[in-house]
Formats: structure tokens, C-alpha cells, sequence
């Protein structure tokens, strides 16, 4: 591992999307409004808040989705344009490159998530019982959890048609089984072990848990299982990742 | 001057299930070396595995006295691929800036590099908005920094006017001059006349390993075409 390299694809992936403005304004705005039309959705419902129940699940689901899309499109872009493999010819190392985009990613996710919960609690009056710095730091760890798995799919797809296509696959199951539709205890046995192997189930249950407790102990093992997840699928990825190609 | 600065004994290279390179022997030295063929006869498979980024299937690659592809060769060999390997997203300049930085070097010679390949009025132009000459040079000012030992440039004045392919072709002795061994394919085959040295190949072989003049000499041909189509009967009768 080479720190100077390491940051250097960090400003680089950055000042990528800075160009970018109109990915820019969608990642810190989208959230936002997102969790604006879920605070309206519930006003007329009487009794218990839905949104207090819905919204922090939401607020894991983000940076999640949002990272696994935008990284699985830009690696699969830096792998079919050439500059991956000049990268790898250079003295960049598999995790230089792979920490590199995690440490951008997971920098945007702090600011993204930062909005949205200011969003969230300041304006829509979500309840928030613990810290609120440490619902930030739930955020970025499910953004590089997103980013690993984004890049690690990225070496399955051709084209961007296909990377797309791996969020319906490996995304959309996970928000099936996280809880929000339906606890994860009540689940259907087979179903509640698959939801207990899937990251996101954790994540959910750690903003959950935020909301609802002061508490942070159950929240640090939560978001172990997600730092692990994350730590795996960037090992997956690395291994995908090959100097000398066919 | 090095002697031989990449040594390849025995290459074979199968891709998808054809052999593309069969027992390949060759040796490159300093100056400015061609290899010429047709396009598909495996040059691009040939620099990519002196470069040590082609899975082989035997044989032996060396470059600067390593295996091709150790770590010691990532920061010495300068490579450039047929299409610009440069983010579109990024201008000239940010692209070498980045670059220089995975390299670690000095990043005073990044105008040096945009300079060198006539891009300095485009350097703070996003590469995305280049034409492709423009970008294939943004492309070769990356290879250029740190001044490597070898460079390895894959068909670089494909589609560029004359003015500025005789411009890059004295960029390379100019290069070649300051110690650095050149490594040029084209499937031009006027170009061969501005090589200190020939390889041509063909469907995976080379046919002939020699200087433009011994080439002509040794074949009766009038120029490098005259003598590749008169390698290539001698083969066919032989």
C-alpha cells in the first residue's frame, strides 16, 4: 500500500465528480427530497410515526444503493477504457486503486448522509435517541460497503447495461429482507437466516437502533458486521482485479 | 548503451483458444525498433506482454535484465495502447498530474510532457473534448513522465496529419538519443523508412529482424512493402 497513490486516485475520483455537477446536485440532493416525500406520505396517518419507523432504514438504504451504482459504472468504465490496466502496469497497488475509490466514496457518503439527516431531523422532525455523528459514520460504512460490492460486480459486467442490472440482482433482495417491509424476527425461518447473512439487514438495524436508544453498544456490533462485509467484498474485488489479462 | 533491453525466448501467447504468438525469439536494443505487420498479426499481444500486463502461455520475457512485469519494471517502462488510456472527464493537465502522482514524479515534468507532444495550447482542456489525435497525444504525454528506460507505443500516429507524425517520429529519436530504447508498431509500412530497426511480422511470426537498408538490400525491394510482399512469396514458395 502507497499512501501517495492511494490519495491520489482519491482527489483524482473526486475532482471526477466535481466536473460532474449534475451527478453532484442528484448524490446530495436526491436523498434529501427522498426522505421529504416519505415525511409526506405519512402526515395524514394517525397513532404511531411511520416515518420515525421507515426513515432511518431509509437513511441506511442511500448511501448504499447510490455507491454500488456509481462505483459499479465507473470502475467497469476504468477497466474498458485502459486506464485500469495502465494503472496496474504503473507501481499502483490492487488496494491503492480499491482504497482509493472506497476513501472518495465513502467522503461524498459523509457529506450525503450529513445533509439528510440535517434534512431529516432539523426540518421533518425525525427522532433521533443517540449520537448523531455516529448515524453519520453507519452512512459511510454502508457507502463502502456499497462501493466494494459496486466493484466487485463491475468485473462480471461487459457494459454499463449489464452493471446496472446487478442492482435489481444483489440490492433490491437485501431491502426485501432488511426489515423494513416486515421485522426481521417474523420473517419466514429460511428467509430470517438469509436476512441475518446479508449486510444491509445489519445497517438498518444499526440506524434502528440509533433512533430508538441511546445505547450505542448493539450499534458498534452492527456496524462491525457491516465494516467486515465491507473489508470482504474489497478482498473479492482486489482478487478480481488481475495485472496480466487474457 | 544496454545491449538488449527486452529479451523474448520461446513466447506463446494462446487467446481464446487460437494461438496468437507461437514460440516467438527476439531481442530489442536501444534506437528507435518498428514492428510492422498487418493489423491482427499479434503486435499489439507482443508489446502488451513486454509490458507484462499479457497472460502467457510459455516462454520467457525479460526487459532491463527482469521478468517482464516485476515491480521493479512499473515505474521504467513507458506504455502507450491504441486507445487513449486517459480520463475523458479530466483535462491534459489534471490527467498527467494524476499520473505523475502514481508515478512519484517531479510534478514539474508535467509541462514537459505536454510540451513535448504539442499540446500545451490544450492543456487545461477536458480530454473528452480532444479529437482523437489530440487525445492519443494526451495519452503519450502520460508514458512520457519519469522519463522511463523503455517505451512501448502501440501504433501512436494512427490518424494524425503529417506535419505531426514527422513531429512525433523525431520526438522518439529525440527520446531514443537521451538513452531510452523505442519500441513503435505500425501497420504503416512507410513508416518503417523513420526506424533505426525492423521487425516484421506476420500472423504471430517475425519475418525479418533487420535494418531498413539491409532490408531493401537483402530483398531487392524498392521500399519496406516492396520487400515484406517479397518475404512473404519466398515464404509461401519455400
Amino acid at each position: 500500500m502507497n499512501a501517495r497513490i492511494l490519495l491520489g486516485v482519491t482527489v483524482r475520483v473526486l475532482l471526477q465528480l466535481r466536473r460532474d455537477h449534475r451527478t453532484l446536485a442528484m448524490l446530495m440532493l436526491l436523498p434529501c427530497l427522498l426522505m421529504s416525500l416519505l415525511w409526506w406520505m405519512y402526515e395524514d396517518v394517525p397513532g404511531e410515526s411511520m416515518f420515525d419507523r421507515v426513515g432511518p432504514a431509509l437513511l441506511a438504504m442511500f448511501p448504499f444503493i447510490v455507491m454500488f451504482l456509481v462505483t459499479s459504472v465507473t470502475t467497469l468504465r476504468e477497466r474498458s477504457s485502459g486506464t485500469l490496466e495502465r494503472l496496474l502496469a504503473m507501481p499502483t497497488g490492487k488496494l491503492d486503486f480499491l482504497g482509493g475509490y472506497a476513501l472518495a466514496f465513502g467522503l461524498v457518503a459523509a457529506v450525503q448522509s450529513a445533509l439528510a439527516v440535517g434534512v431529516s431531523v432539523g426540518l421533518l422532525g425525525l427522532e433521533i435517541t443517540g449520537p448523531l455523528w455516529l448515524l453519520t459514520v453507519v452512512s459511510v460504512a454502508d457507502a463502502v460497503l456499497g462501493s466494494a460490492l459496486g466493484l466487485f460486480v463491475s468485473a462480471f459486467a461487459q457494459t454499463e447495461f449489464q452493471a446496472v442490472q446487478f442492482m435489481p440482482a444483489l440490492v433490491i433482495p437485501q431491502i426485501l429482507l432488511c426489515g423494513l417491509f416486515i421485522p426481521r424476527d417474523r420473517l419466514p425461518d429460511v428467509l430470517e437466516v438469509i436476512s441475518d447473512a446479508l449486510p444491509l439487514s445489519y445497517a438498518v438495524d444499526a440506524m434502528t437502533q440509533l433512533t430508538v436508544s441511546s445505547s450505542t453498544g448493539e450499534v458498534w456490533s452492527d456496524l462491525a458486521v457491516v465494516a467486515a462485509f465491507a473489508v470482504a467484498v474489497l478482498a473479492l474485488g482486489a482478487a478480481t482485479l488481475r495485472r496480466r489479462t487474457a | 548503451m544496454m545491449k538488449n533491453v527486452v529479451e523474448v525466448r520461446g513466447l506463446t501467447v494462446v487467446r481464446g483458444g487460437r494461438g496468437v504468438l507461437d514460440s516467438l525469439d527476439l531481442t530489442i536494443g536501444g534506437g528507435v525498433t518498428g514492428l510492422l505487420g498487418p493489423s491482427g498479426c499479434g503486435k499489439t499481444t507482443l508489446m502488451r506482454a513486454i509490458v507484462g500486463v499479457q497472460r502467457t502461455a510459455g516462454g520467457e520475457v525479460r526487459v532491463l535484465g527482469a521478468p517482464a512485469g516485476s515491480k521493479g519494471l512499473r515505474d521504467r517502462i513507458g506504455y502507450v495502447t491504441q486507445a487513449a488510456s486517459v480520463y475523458d472527464d479530466l483535462t491534459v493537465a489534471e490527467n498527467l498530474r494524476f499520473f505523475a502522482r502514481v508515478l512519484g514524479a517531479d510534478p514539474g515534468e508535467v509541462d514537459a510532457a505536454v510540451d513535448a507532444v504539442d499540446l500545451a495550447d490544450h492543456r487545461d482542456v477536458v480530454v473528452g473534448r480532444l479529437s482523437g489525435g489530440q487525445r492519443s497525444r494526451a495519452s503519450l504525454a502520460v508514458a512520457l513522465l519519469r522519463h522511463p528506460d523503455l517505451l512501448v507505443l502501440d501504433e501512436p500516429t494512427v490518424g494524425l496529419d503529417p506535419v505531426l507524425r514527422r513531429d512525433l517520429w523525431r520526438l522518439f529519436h529525440r527520446l531514443a538519443d537521451a538513452g531510452a530504447a523505442v519500441l513503435v508498431s505500425s501497420h504503416v509500412m512507410d513508416e518503417a523508412e523513420r526506424c533505426d530497426r525492423l521487425l516484421l511480422m506476420r500472423e504471430g511470426r517475425i519475418l525479418a529482424d533487420d535494418t531498413p537498408d539491409g532490408l531493401r538490400q537483402r530483398t531487392g525491394g524498392a521500399d519496406i512493402e516492396a520487400a515484406f510482399l517479397a518475404l512473404v512469396d519466398a515464404e509461401a514458395a519455400a
